[in-house]
């Protein structure tokens, strides 16, 4: 066998073990998609909020006033919605430009190691919504959605992991100072999401 | 130089057998059709080096149904993932051996 060969050998070796157990056609474009949704979001949540109390941080005082809390749990709600489906669309679009059959072992693997703790943390603030302890939901939101992240980076492009610890971060920062809440759910699912999806975009899909 | 061609493993001459490994090691499991998707090979082109591999005890077979369809994972057993590991050490041995001539 000559040594190209079995340079050519390995490589293949080495790109079948990749592509066999991790997702690779992510699209960078939806993470950048769904940081816009969620500037978008927290801007009309920043509008209701100061319409009431002219003031940028959620504090204890709309307790009196749950409504507020209703309209941003539904603004987050349609915010995730969307942002599922773009990613949904977009890498699917991606998988069938490399003619790549999108729904495989490593897909599957991908949507429940995901879900897991999405569908944990969704519960959770659901309960704490039903409880009126509003002011752990920004919290809650950055961290499930963090761990979701790092689960997923097992399935997926590893840099994803980088994105769970930095939400993370944010969401015990937002347990610590829950009055800068939709600050930090703005900096986590808008702007990090906008330079992680940029930087995905020209690293991997293009 | 003599040495590193005994390690070599004879079923793994076959290109779709060493990527059927590769695919097994880096996985859990795998099922008939993903495999086929992801080798772009024919069912019966497929089928027969599973067979060759499971003869050697190289791979374990699980056959179940979903609903009617059957679904048959395939896994890596430790003798299969042995002479893996041993099989790349050989082509690693062989590289490392060429550079030095």
């Amino acid at each position: 066998m000559e040594e190209k060969d079995i340079h050519s050998e390995l490589a293949s070796i080495r790109s079948l073990m990749e592509r066999s157990s991790r997702f690779l056609s992510l699209s960078g474009l939806s993470g950048v998609m769904a940081g816009i949704y969620a500037l978008i979001g927290a801007f009309i949540g920043y509008g209701i909020v100061k319409e009431k109390y002219i003031s940028l941080t959620i504090s204890d005082s709309y307790l009196d006033n749950p409504l507020i809390y209703h309209q941003l749990l539904l603004i987050a709600g349609i915010i995730l919605l969307l942002s599922i489906l773009t990613c949904l669309i977009l890498s699917i679009r991606e998988a069938k430009k490399k003619g790549e059959n999108y729904w495989n072992p490593v897909s599957k693997r991908l949507i429940i190691s995901t879900a897991i703790p999405l569908f944990t943390g969704g519960l959770l603030i659901i309960i704490l919504f039903l409880k009126a302890e509003y002011s752990l939901i920004a919290s809650a939101c950055l961290i499930f959605y963090g761990l979701s992240l790092i689960s997923a980076s097992q399935y997926t492009f590893s840099d994803v992991k980088w994105l769970g610890f930095c939400q993370i971060t944010l969401g015990l920062l937002a347990a610590l100072s829950p009055e800068s809440g939709l600050i930090l759910w703005a900096f986590g699912f808008g702007v990090l999401h906008i330079i992680y999806g940029t930087v995905m975009h020209f690293k991997y899909n293009r | 130089m003599k040495k590193s061609l005994e390690q070599f493993n004879k079923v793994f001459e076959n290109r779709i057998r060493l990527q059927i490994m590769s695919v097994l090691v880096a996985n859990e499991n795998y099922d008939f059709n993903s495999l086929k998707d992801l080798l772009e090979v024919t069912d019966g082109n497929l089928a027969s080096h599973l067979k060759a591999l499971e003869k050697e005890k190289y791979i374990l077979v699980n056959k179940t149904f979903i609903g009617r369809k059957p679904n048959t994972q395939y896994t890596v057993s430790a003798k299969g993932r042995s002479g893996f590991i041993k099989h790349l050490e050989a082509l690693e041995n062989l590289i490392k051996q060429q550079k030095k001539l």
